[in-house]
């Protein structure tokens, strides 16, 4: 049986639809991407699934229970670490942990033990009798993850778990997620607008934009589908007719100032591909990544808005008036 | 849902407040020391000129108990809307708990917050001369705690509604002071205005200060019985709302 599945669910602020007609289906201990930019509706997606928001039309059951039905017994059964830090500053790791162990009706008896595996997992240990607010962003995310594992959920949501993270807590974090899929068999369910992220941790992803699911299948399968690898040509007045008749060229794609071509067999062919292309300045192969994917399912690209200068501005002020 | 689970939610709730409390000591500081510098610059100067019966300084000291419950509990009540901005609330909101226990919870933490300010207040009280007797103290300590409850509720029901932590201040100047000023704290109800006398009767705090003076030095222009019985009204109905308010609160 799926632990997660929707059908149809729907979230609509007036005009807007920041989630349409989501069907997922996924599967006990599967790791699940939702991957997609910033205001796509994946956070409202799994603000739906935890109950945390009410969803405007369609349904979803999450372990067994109804969204809207059970919210109780599905909020017993997920754990969540949010976007924005949501742990108190003026507390320390173990005081927040031990809130959460209360709040989730852990045992007595067993709470500090609790602490102390997760602590350990996440390595903060050393760190529990100190005041959040001295934690880096890193340690605080940390912090907050086990947190969320701290009342043994089944199923395990996390929003952008390593947003704004450098690349060695990363990496860790995603030692950690992978452990856990593994080895408690817990479903979890990430988002994320990193493709390394979507890549090297989930076995299965759905490509979210504007609150639609635009694909859904593994990272390899989603690639594997595109054919061929990705020519990326610049120039100028390049003869794109002549290229279209080339038997091996299956795709042409053209954003601004470049040309992207999904080719086959791109080293034996790639000499008569510049000959019919004319004048080329700038040329570049590679296979094709998720970036690709996500180009090709939504003629953008994710990395545009996530390098974007006012994006960061935007993150960067909102994260100083959380403060 | 069973009731271990329920008092378990509520003990986490009031954890956090008191680990809180303890540790921001400077909330604590001023919530003592405003009061005391009203009661003694101010009750020093108006006590001077103004025409009460006895002493005008303990007849201002009960307001400064009421004032104290005021001022921390509607800020402590509405300091959820902080906890919204950082998505600490999100936290408490996703626990397998009705959003009835947490208020609950909450009214518990705000209401041990704003009582210990308020005893701290009432010790000093005691050390400073007020004419307490062993009863007296009871009882006010008993009126403090009933009217908390009530203004720790309106102080909830206000975070819950705002948005942003922009309109903080605006609690102070529209409903602190106002409930503040118009409970009779620094004058005698009796020979007021007809419209100050509306206002006063309308401010729930005009019930706490005149049955704590009543309590503790013998004055007072309504009944003990029908103070505590408008207080607990009050806490009655702000109970009621702010449960509503709770359960209608969007993040």
């Amino acid at each position: 049986m799926d632990t997660v599945k929707t059908t149809n669910l729907t979230k609509k602020y007036g005009e807007l639809t920041a989630a349409d007609s989501i069907n997922l289906s996924i599967a006990r201990g599967e790791i699940f991407g939702l991957l997609g930019p910033n205001g796509a509706g994946k956070t409202t997606i799994l603000m739906m699934l935890s109950t945390l928001l009410k969803p405007t039309s369609g349904s979803a059951i999450v372990n067994g229970f109804d969204i809207v039905e059970q919210p109780t017994q599905v909020r017993g059964s997920i754990g969540m670490v949010f976007q924005d830090p949501s742990s108190d500053a003026v507390l320390t790791g173990y005081e927040n942990l031990k809130l959460h162990a209360l709040l989730y009706n852990v045992p007595m008896g067993i709470i500090d033990r609790k602490i102390s595996e997760v602590l350990e997992l996440v390595d903060l240990e050393k760190r529990k009798d100190d005041v959040v607010r001295t934690y880096s962003g890193g340690m605080r995310r940390r912090m907050e993850i086990a947190r969320g594992l701290l009342h043994q959920p089944e199923i395990f949501f996390l929003d952008e778990p390593t947003l704004g993270l450098d690349p060695q807590t990363r990496g860790r974090i995603w030692e950690y997620i992978k452990h856990l899929a593994e080895k408690n068999s817990m479903t979890i369910i990430v988002t994320t607008h990193y493709m390394e992220e979507a890549e090297n941790l989930c076995g299965r992803i759905a490509i979210i934009d504007h609150g639609k699911i635009v694909a859904l299948d593994s990272p390899e399968k989603l690639k594997r589908e595109l054919g061929g690898d990705v020519v990326s040509l610049k120039g100028r007045n390049l003869k794109l007719e002549q290229l279209g008749r080339l038997p091996f060229v299956k795709k042409i794609e053209k954003t601004d100032d470049t040309v992207r071509l999904s080719v086959e067999n791109s080293g034996e062919n790639l000499q008569e591909l510049l000959q019919a292309a004319g004048a080329v300045e700038f040329v570049e192969v590679h296979s094709p990544d998720l970036n690709d994917v996500f180009l090709h399912y939504t003629g953008r690209e994710i990395r545009d808005e996530e390098g974007d200068e006012t994006e960061f501005v935007r993150t960067y002020t909102s994260a100083l008036s959380k403060k | 849902m069973n009731m271990r689970k329920i008092l378990k939610g509520m003990y986490a709730l009031w954890y956090r407040e008191f680990r809180v409390f303890l540790r921001e000591k400077s909330r604590v500081i001023s919530s003592v020391f405003l009061p005391l510098f009203w009661y003694f610059i101010f009750g020093g100067g108006v006590g001077s000129i103004a025409a009460v019966r006895g002493n005008y300084r303990h007849f201002i000291f009960p307001g400064f108990l009421v004032m104290t419950i005021i001022f921390s509990g509607l800020f402590n009540g509405a300091y959820i809307v902080w906890d919204k901005k950082v998505d600490f609330l999100k936290e408490v909101l996703i626990a397998p708990l009705s959003r009835t226990v947490i208020f609950v919870g909450k009214v518990i933490g705000g209401m041990t917050d704003s009582l210990l300010q308020s005893y701290i207040l009432l010790a000093i009280g005691i050390v400073l001369g007020i004419p307490f007797t062993f009863t007296s103290v009871l009882l006010t300590a008993f009126i403090l705690f009933v009217f908390a409850i009530g203004v720790v509720s309106l102080g909830l029901t206000i975070g819950s509604f705002m948005e942003s932590p922009e309109g903080y201040g605006l609690i102070s100047s529209f409903v602190i002071y106002p409930l503040f000023l118009l409970s009779g704290a620094l004058y005698p109800l009796d020979n007021l205005p007809h419209w100050m006398r509306i206002l006063t009767h309308i401010d729930p705090a005009t019930y706490a200060v005149d049955g704590l003076r009543n309590v503790i030095i013998g004055e007072s222009s309504m009944s003990f019985l029908s103070n505590l019985g408008v207080i607990t009204g009050f806490d009655l109905v702000l109970i009621f709302i702010g449960t509503w308010a709770f359960n209608k609160m969007k993040l």
